[in-house]
């Protein structure tokens, strides 16, 4: 019998690592997510499982740590938000130059700088678009109910280990803080090193054996050809997850005239919006990217040769929005894209989307499908 | 003798140890990294954990550490080596996790991750080369470079006013609780390497009973960044350097145990 709880979002995050069979987590107390180290604390898993769990003397430290042990193909798996996440930064273009799989859960909150302690989606393009320095790319998952924080730590894994990349949780302070009722994961047996090697070949640094030549974690190369190579690879790396690992969810867009795109809490508050809009006569529908990385592209691109206009509903001054605009635009459709959303922490009211959906949209509600700007 | 006799396999007195790899090395002719690492080889060898041992490579001249010593490398951003450490060890705890670290790296940028590592008492050898200068980047000033040293970035030679003062790590490493062994040698004669060696030996030998952090600062040199001979840069640490860094135990006991008074 699956085994149904009511827990907040950051303590479900920890519940899933354990039950997942992650190694060892590494963290950094930071509001609004403490609960995450705080909760694995408590329950000692290190008895249970053997997992591992430390708290590191700075996010700096925490992601090298994560570093480490991934280098040696264990699961692992660090947690902050987002002015950590920005101090992360440096050790996860390293996590991705030396192509080691291993998962990071940010819970945003408002920025920039020190910001505010209040939820927030303004961390998406440090997230989607890499965030360090040099072309890479995270496997980007954002969860819209407490549910799928517990589901996202073993796919986040899964996806993570399958491309030997880095994969990130963009979820937020509200999703962290909320409680709802969550149907928890079996318990799986953490690997072996055997296992590891079983399943994703023999590359990480466990102690060179005789029958092998020594492995080598690093994201060094002098040689610019070859340099140039590991970029390559990287990049069919990124193509074949935007071929083969796009999420979404699409609600009520078979008929919908207007298409409201929104992830993580905003999505939650744009299902009211549908509802809001569709009982005054106005066809919406919801799209909901779940991938941030890979982005839904092609289902933008299906939805605008048949609507009138997208609305991206953020928490962040208009960020996604641009992602919105290329698929349209690779589509070859003048629809507009517009952007609604509110910043520093405050989460926008279904009622203000739909307020915003008639006004940037008067004109297409009116006349129809505006055929340039 | 001859040539042929010279080569046959009763008249060999030295051989390289099969855990350094057989390439050419891109550090200076008279550096000190190639005799710290003819000792780390030897000794893995000697103690046969070669399949356990995984190190952790710096930023830095030691970089390339990994393309010579045969067995499995992590390469760190700078500084971070310690904390990189921290977590191949405490994942793997039976195995041997060192790192290599230069005085830039591990003094500099890295002053707070082998701080912190080292109060833990992560169960890791440290091994600091202290050249008194950035090799790498073509020698500037690091926190351990003498008052009145020239450098790239001190054309005057260092200024306390102005930089400070050349920091003792390892004496504030060896203050803190978790580390076991902390010792301070050198490279730049037989005897000394010999020395270094059992230092060395020692070190890992704790590791390998979990008895906390054992550190080892080389105190070496950078004729290439001093702008000296080898020879007259052997001389010029043994003159200067040797004096604010004296060489010895500076700690021997276990994790947790109170630093002795000796």
């Amino acid at each position: 019998m699956a085994e149904i709880r009511l827990m907040k979002g950051n303590e479900v995050l920890a519940e899933a690592a354990i039950r997942c069979g992650c190694d060892g987590y590494f963290g950094y107390p930071i509001t609004p997510q403490s609960e995450v180290m705080e909760t694995l604390m408590a329950r000692e898993p290190w008895n249970e499982t053997g997992m591992v769990v430390l708290q590191a003397e700075s996010e700096v430290a925490a992601i090298n740590m994560l570093y480490g042990a991934a280098g040696t193909g264990k699961k692992s798996m660090t947690s902050s938000s987002s002015p950590g996440i920005s101090l992360m930064s440096e050790g996860l273009s390293y996590i991705a130059g030396a192509e080691l799989p291993c998962l990071v859960v940010n819970v945003q909150r408002g920025g920039p700088g020190l910001g505010t302690i209040q939820p927030s989606q303004a961390d998406y393009f440090q997230a989607v678009k890499g965030g360090g320095h040099g072309d890479y790319k995270l496997i980007v998952l954002a969860p819209s109910s407490v549910q799928e924080m517990n589901d996202f730590v073993d796919l986040g894994f899964e996806l993570a280990f399958k491309y030997r990349n880095p994969a990130m949780i963009l979820t937020d302070g509200a999703l962290g803080q909320m409680m709802e009722k969550v149907e928890l994961a079996e318990f799986k047996p953490r690997w072996t090193e055997e296992e590891i090697e079983n399943k994703f070949g023999v590359w990480a640094s466990t102690g060179k054996k005789t029958n092998r030549d020594r492995n080598v974690v690093t994201s060094l190369v002098m040689d610019s050809e070859e340099m140039e190579q590991n970029n390559l690879r990287f990049q069919e790396k990124y193509k074949k997850m935007e071929e083969e690992e796009v999420r979404y969810e699409a609600i009520q867009c078979e008929d919908a005239d207007f298409i409201i795109v929104a992830f993580g809490t905003c999505s939650r508050v744009c299902l009211k919006s549908v509802e809001l809009a569709r009982a005054k006569g106005l066809k919406v529908g919801l799209l909901r990217p779940i991938t941030l990385f890979p982005f839904p592209n092609k289902i933008i691109k299906e939805l605008a040769r048949k609507s009138k206009g997208f609305l991206s509903v953020e928490m962040s001054a208009g960020q996604m929005v641009e992602d919105i605009k290329l698929a349209v635009y690779e589509a070859g459709s003048t629809v507009r894209v517009n952007y609604y959303g509110r910043m520093g922490g405050i989460i926008p009211t279904p009622e203000e989307v739909v307020d915003a959906l008639e006004d940037k949209f008067s004109w297409e509600i009116s006349y129809g499908v505006k055929r340039s700007y | 003798m001859e040539l042929k006799d010279l080569i046959k396999p009763e008249n060999l007195v030295y051989d390289k140890s099969k855990v350094q790899r057989d390439v050419y090395m891109h550090y200076c002719p008279g550096c000190s990294h190639g005799v710290v690492h003819k000792i780390l080889s030897e000794l893995i060898e000697e103690l046969d954990i070669q399949d356990k041992t995984i190190g952790i490579a710096p930023v830095g001249c030691a970089v390339f550490a990994y393309n010579y010593i045969d067995v499995d490398w992590q390469e760190a951003a700078h500084g971070r080596a310690p904390a990189v450490a921290t977590g191949v060890a405490r994942l793997n705890p039976e195995k041997f996790v060192f790192t290599y670290q230069g005085d830039g790296d591990l003094a500099s940028i890295g002053s707070a991750e082998i701080m912190h590592a080292c109060n833990r008492g992560e169960n890791i050898l440290v091994i600091f080369i202290n050249n008194g200068i950035y090799g790498m980047t073509g020698g500037q000033m690091a926190p351990t470079t003498l008052e009145g040293m020239v450098t790239s970035t001190t054309p005057s030679g260092r200024n306390t006013d102005l930089n400070g003062y050349p920091m003792k790590i390892t004496n504030l490493i060896a203050e803190l609780p978790g580390t076991s062994y902390v010792t301070r040698q050198a490279v730049h004669t037989a005897a000394a390497v010999r020395k270094c060696k059992r230092s060395v030996k020692k070190a890992i030998q704790n590791v390998l009973d979990k008895k906390g952090t054992s550190f080892v600062e080389v105190v070496s040199t950078c004729n290439s960044g001093w702008k000296m001979t080898p020879d007259g840069a052997n001389k010029w640490m043994a003159e200067n350097m040797l004096p604010y860094y004296p060489l010895g135990d500076l700690k021997d006991s276990i994790k947790g145990e109170p630093i002795s008074e000796n």
